[in-house]
């Protein structure tokens, strides 16, 4: 019977997991440049004010969290760490000018293990969109949205 | 008129704490406040067999309420720890629950069989979010003792040994009323 040889067999392990650790970072929402980042309070300081245009927010992540609360004006979208939800993204923007301001956000984990946001991020950037911003939700949505007692609409 | 002078800033003042209680920003988590001695909300919902599941059927029992999702890595890295505390105190008269804020079954149908999971999994929904105060990041795991009250609510991962800890005091009945709601 033969085996394959050592080295092989330490490549290829090195390989699977080397895609693995690259799939995984592709995910991490800490690789995220902060220059792409909105905190909560400025966003509901744009949301309050009368001058400055209201951006299109999408919610890229649970349907249930969204249902429970979500930003008022906000549209769901799907979890992006899914191809079905990337699409979904790309689909509900591609008639938009590049230059449309874009808020996503999630809040479904800490913002460490958030899957979502990143890939997000990454595909409106690869269709050329330049105004884009990423939510900077630290806990959860409840901890850092809801419960500061910002704007909250509940349903559908 | 040092008399109106104390009478003009006593009413600036109830106008200023009256202007800011009304005008503050209200919190609008809905549902009832999940705290540590209420009773859990009750619910049916579908397991991922079709039967439903309610809680109050285990009345007398310690549940481990968790709410979780299969997209979730907090949750995933602690569903082997629930499983390995449902193995080693499932006989005592403990009984782990999952609610899974999953939008469909399929996924955790897998996930269940593939991390070999042991006890009753249901499909959580917004209403379920609501009755608990609103389940809005994960994962949320409770601890109810057996006369169906909450003994502890821990939000985001927890390290295991502080819920078998807990779960043990429980099954010692050692229901001291210390501040478990963190």
């Amino acid at each position: 019977m033969n085996f394959p040889s050592k080295p092989v067999t330490l490549l290829f392990a090195l390989g699977v997991i080397s895609i693995a650790s690259v799939s995984v970072l592709a995910q991490q929402a800490t690789l995220i440049p902060t220059s792409n980042l909105i905190e909560p309070a400025d966003l509901v300081k744009i949301l309050q004010s009368s001058k400055s245009g209201k951006p299109l927010m999408i919610q890229v992540g649970s349907h249930v969290l969204y249902q429970q609360a979500h930003i008022p004006g906000s549209e769901y979208i799907g979890p992006a760490s899914s191809e079905t939800g990337l699409q979904q993204l790309r689909k509900r923007v591609e008639s938009l000018p590049r230059n449309k301001f874009i808020v996503i956000y999630c809040g479904c984990c800490p913002w460490t293990h958030c899957p979502n946001v990143k890939p997000a991020d990454d595909a409106l950037r690869a269709m050329g969109f330049t105004n884009v911003k990423v939510l900077y939700i630290a806990n959860n949505f409840g901890t850092d949205w809801v419960d500061k007692g910002y704007p909250v609409a509940k349903g559908d | 008129m040092t008399q109106k002078k104390l009478l003009i800033g006593v009413v600036a003042i109830a106008l200023a704490l009256g202007i800011y209680f009304f005008a503050r920003p209200s919190r609008s988590r809905s549902g009832p406040a999940v705290t540590q001695g209420a009773l859990a909300p009750d619910f049916s919902l579908p397991q991922l067999n079709g039967s439903q599941l309610e809680l109050s059927a285990y009345r007398g029992e310690i549940v481990l309420l968790d709410f979780w999702a299969t997209w979730c890595d907090p949750c995933r890295e602690e569903i082997p720890h629930f499983v390995d505390l449902q193995n080693r105190y499932g006989g005592q008269g403990v009984q782990v629950i999952g609610v899974s804020m999953d939008d469909r079954p399929e996924p955790v149908r897998t996930f269940y069989q593939q991390f070999k999971m042991n006890y009753p999994v249901v499909m959580g929904n917004a209403k379920i979010g609501d009755l608990y105060g609103g389940i809005l990041g994960l994962p949320i795991a409770l601890l109810i003792d057996r006369n169906g009250r909450i003994y502890a609510k821990h939000i985001g991962a927890t390290d295991v040994s502080v819920i078998e800890k807990e779960m043990v005091s429980l099954l010692q009945n050692k229901n001291d009323p210390v501040n478990n709601l963190r």
